[in-house]
């Protein structure tokens, strides 16, 4: 176990900050739970346990992660990452790659702050690689500004052997959304298990198109990909839920809701291809306002409208 | 005292009336019973008291507490003090127990929502954090509803159908439910085509086709179940009214 700190003054009182707000601050003075933080291009703290290997690499605007967990080691604790930008304006790349080898285990927790955003550019290019029997789990939780100055652009490709086990989260629920462009694709094989799920909450002018693909190639593969978004003001989204079966027995499915309100615009396009007959795949899709029973419930108890609505979409995007 | 007056209330939804001319009066404290078959108009009184939206264009009028609240809105309403369950309960994706019965709470504290929930039968410590979703039982939801209810600490609470898809031992929790709120003081109005439901109240409403046939002590409408319907000649089919649809 070792932990290497490097920071300024300045820097670490504003990641201290930027921590607090994401209520990482004490999940990080623990000693076996390993993290990796980092500010813009440069890491600004990083603890790792056994089995766990984390390399970076500074690069032009950004940064390079790689991530192996070694074969058969499971990493009880989550691991806690970090990805911020203190500043206002900033392109930040972060290109990672990620191993789990075989049989082993490791659930991360991400947090991707930008507390003072108006013009900040966030890309996330990742590289996964689950192997025979490796289970990995990764959620990925977004705190913007409200100014909605921020672009993000986290992209996947992920790549599932033999009976490995997937499960991804994506949340964005918190400040202005901005503009998000999802675009996530997994390939499953041999009884492999992936679960997708992107919560998103846009308001004003976001703008939110998600793409989320699964290719369910291996003999009981088996996928799920759900989206729940919310847009209100005059956001916008587009979710595109693509699955496609080409193994027997391969079990698919596609899960598709958004609420609008005001002048949101929302579409959903769910693709669903089964390309052997003893594959299967079901999907559901419901876009619209608010069900009104909801909604007439709560106002039947005393809760305002707005409010109730408010407790409808934080329901629908817990 | 009445706390809650109907006016030659009357209903008109699609050119057909629903409501007609009902002139009805709820007792202050006391546990009101509104009875009668299918299509008899029941569960559309109860959403017209409410303010549903759709059930608002009536004619006649609607007193509660010697005020109008004709052209209030389903929040106004429920500000004063009056609340529905619905027969039904609705669902809500992601919304825990906590947070519904918390919206409704008067007090708004965690332990007057764990108070509701074990005077319904439940358990806070497994349900305070499950969500209200297809993942209760219609008799969870029915015992989560009431708890929200219990916690709002309503004057006037319709109740449509509480029987409704439970069991025989949750009806008792349900019932304990109407006493405690009669305890609390609330008016209380059970929508309901049951004798054992019907039983629970002091007084009973009889409606038919949109009208109001018989009211008076429990006694009174109780022939109505024996005797299926005989008081009214029922045959289920609301007034048609006449060809404007009035």
């Amino acid at each position: 176990m070792s932990i290497r700190i490097c920071r300024t003054k300045v820097i670490k009182m504003e990641i201290d900050d930027l921590l607090k707000l994401a209520g990482e601050d004490e999940a990080l003075k623990d000693k076996e739970t390993a993290h990796l933080t980092i500010n813009l291009n440069k890491v600004v703290s990083k603890n790792i346990v056994p089995g766990l290997h984390i390399d970076t690499e500074e690069i032009e605007d950004g940064i390079n992660v790689k991530v192996i967990v070694d074969e058969g080691i499971v990493i009880e604790k989550k691991v806690h990452m970090c990805f911020g930008v203190t500043h206002d304006k900033a392109l930040q790349k972060i290109v990672m790659e990620i191993d789990v080898k075989k049989n082993a285990k490791i659930s991360i927790l991400s947090h991707c702050i930008f507390p003072k955003a108006i013009d900040v550019k966030h890309i996330m290019d990742a590289k996964v690689r689950v192997r025979e029997g490796a289970s990995y789990s990764y959620e990925e939780k977004h705190i913007h500004s409200m100014e909605g100055g921020i672009e993000v652009y986290p992209k996947a490709e992920i790549e599932l052997d033999k009976n490995a086990r997937f499960k991804t989260e994506f949340e964005l629920i918190k400040g202005r959304v901005g503009k998000l462009d999802i675009d996530y694709e997994i390939t499953g094989k041999e009884g492999s298990v992936m679960e997708m799920t992107s919560k998103v909450s846009g308001r004003s002018d976001d703008l939110i198109k998600i793409r989320e693909a699964g290719n369910l190639i291996g003999e009981k593969a088996r996928g799920v990909l759900t989206s729940r978004v919310a847009v209100r003001g005059n956001a916008k989204a587009e979710v595109y839920n693509v699955m496609v079966a080409t193994a027997p027995y391969a079990r698919g499915h596609v899960d598709c809701k958004e609420i609008i309100q005001d002048n949101g615009v929302a579409r959903a396009i769910p693709i669903v291809e089964v390309k052997h007959p003893k594959a299967h795949i079901t999907h559901e899709a419901a876009i619209g306002s608010v069900d009104t029973k909801q909604l007439e419930t709560l106002m039947s108890r005393g809760v305002g409208e707005e409010e109730a609505v408010d407790l409808i979409i934080e329901g629908l995007l817990s | 005292m009445s706390i809650l007056e109907l006016k030659n209330l009357s209903l008109t939804l699609n050119g057909r009336k629903i409501l007609s001319n009902l002139d009805m009066d709820f007792l202050e404290g006391h546990v009101h019973a509104v009875v009668g078959p299918n299509g008899a108009g029941k569960s559309t009184l109860a959403y017209t008291i409410m303010g549903l939206e759709g059930y608002r264009n009536i004619e006649g009028d609607i007193i509660f507490g010697g005020e109008s609240i004709k052209g209030m809105g389903i929040a106004e309403r429920a500000k004063r003090g009056i609340t529905l369950g619905w027969q039904e309960p609705a669902r809500y994706e992601g919304l825990t127990v906590k947070k519904f019965i918390m919206a409704s709470s008067a007090e708004k504290s965690i332990d007057e929502v764990e108070d509701a929930l074990r005077k319904v039968g439940l358990n806070p410590d497994d349900y305070m954090n499950r969500a209200v979703d297809k993942t209760l039982s219609g008799g969870e939801r029915k015992k989560v509803e009431l708890a929200s209810i219990l916690a709002m600490r309503p004057k006037f609470v319709m109740l449509d159908e509480p029987d409704s898809g439970i069991d025989v031992s949750s009806l008792e929790k349900i019932f304990e439910g109407i006493k405690l709120l009669k305890s609390y003081g609330s008016t209380i109005v059970l929508i309901t085509h049951s004798l054992a439901v019907m039983k629970q109240a002091e007084r009973a409403f009889l409606m038919c086709g949109g009208k109001l046939v018989e009211k008076g002590g429990i006694d009174k409408i109780k022939p109505y179940f024996e005797k299926e319907c005989l008081p009214c000649e029922h045959k289920n089919l609301p007034d048609k009214g006449d060809k404007n649809g009035n």
